[in-house]
């Protein structure tokens, strides 16, 4: 009764992710990846991911920190982290990063800033929430 | 040269995995295209830029000793296209122009569908332009891309056969004019249609 239970509140909570954009298509095809020699493939690449990209805030954090700022660094780092996020299927974390080139495009400090902690927020959302998912999965 | 041992390619099609070299400077992303890679079951050797990938084809103009060198065998060459140092662009070009591996089909991976930058990499020769995330069945498609390419004895079959197939893939398109601009007159490459339709098929994924 307990397997069903988490079963169904793990289905649940997956809905709940792509519902709320969180998660896209791509997602799914990582967990297409995995079978019974493979079984936590998904979970592999996502924690993976945050432990890569890290690397990526803190980056962004000190080129943050430069007056005036340089928006073709700023611009080229978030390309790869962009780029790591759509790898797997963080929606959201990839709109802040889509934007956020927009606005370095646009050689918009202000917006770069916004955009940014929005970033770091949705970032840290998904982080948990996938933290929360690939724990109900076990 | 001369009396240099560099073996030709043997045919694959004969002995069971197909080997694909992966090149990525993103950590996530050659996990990934690792995974799909072995999960279509080939045999996959992945490395971080275009210079160890050159290494590795020993292409990088080191001196090599002539006594029991091999050219290494892989059957397909997959590349992102935005990399530090050396782009995929720039590695398919030292690829094609080596006369080892210049028949092996080069696939670009990239995360921006930029018009010019498809048409730049299919005119130089590579084999197909896939757009970031990469998915199973892009992999499975060039899959069959390969195994029907290895599968033709002479070089000229093969061309002939990726010609009829992007003519057939032409004909299901609606018909829309292909700029002149982006497509090479010059016969020897791809013709203006298989180009073109490369391109609308991949405008087309995009638009979904």
């Amino acid at each position: 009764m307990d397997r069903n239970q988490s079963h169904r509140q793990l289905a649940a909570m997956k809905q709940s992710l792509f519902d709320q954009g969180y998660l896209d298509e791509q997602f799914i095809q990582l967990e297409e990846l995995q079978d019974d020699a493979n079984p936590h493939f998904a979970e592999e690449i996502v924690t993976l991911y945050f432990r890569d990209s890290s690397r990526f805030i803190s980056n962004l954090d000190q080129a943050m920190e430069r007056n005036p700022l340089d928006f073709g660094k700023l611009d080229s780092i978030m390309h790869q982290f962009k780029g790591s996020s759509s790898s797997i299927g963080a929606q959201k974390v990839k709109a802040e990063c889509t934007l956020f080139r927009e606005y370095c495009a646009a050689e918009n400090a202000e917006g770069c800033m916004r955009s940014f902690q929005q970033l770091k927020k949705e970032y840290a959302v998904l982080r948990k929430k996938l933290e929360t998912y690939f724990q109900l999965a076990k | 040269m001369g009396s240099d041992v560099l073996r030709q390619q043997d045919p694959p099609y004969s002995s069971g995995e197909l080997h694909v070299l992966a090149v990525d400077d993103s950590y996530v992303d050659r996990k990934v295209i690792e995974r799909l890679l072995k999960i279509s079951s080939f045999k996959v050797t992945v490395v971080e830029s275009g210079t160890r990938a050159l290494e590795y084809l020993g292409l990088d103009g080191q001196k090599k000793s002539s006594i029991g060198f091999e050219s290494v065998k892989v059957n397909m060459i997959m590349t992102d296209y935005s990399m530090p140092g050396m782009t995929g662009y720039e590695l398919l070009k030292k690829i094609k122009e080596s006369s080892i591996f210049r028949e092996i089909p080069v696939v670009i991976m990239s995360s921006e569908n930029i018009l010019t930058r498809i048409d730049r990499c299919l005119e130089e020769g590579a084999e197909e332009f896939l757009l970031k995330p990469v998915k199973l069945a892009d992999v499975k498609r060039l899959k069959e891309v390969i195994v029907k390419g290895e599968g033709k004895e002479s070089g000229g079959e093969r061309e002939s056969h990726k010609k009829r197939k992007r003519s057939e893939d032409c004909s299901e398109l609606p018909s829309t004019p292909c700029s002149s601009v982006s497509c090479p007159c010059d016969p020897s490459s791809s013709s203006p249609s298989a180009l073109s339709s490369k391109k609308y098929r991949l405008l087309a994924e995009v638009e979904q």
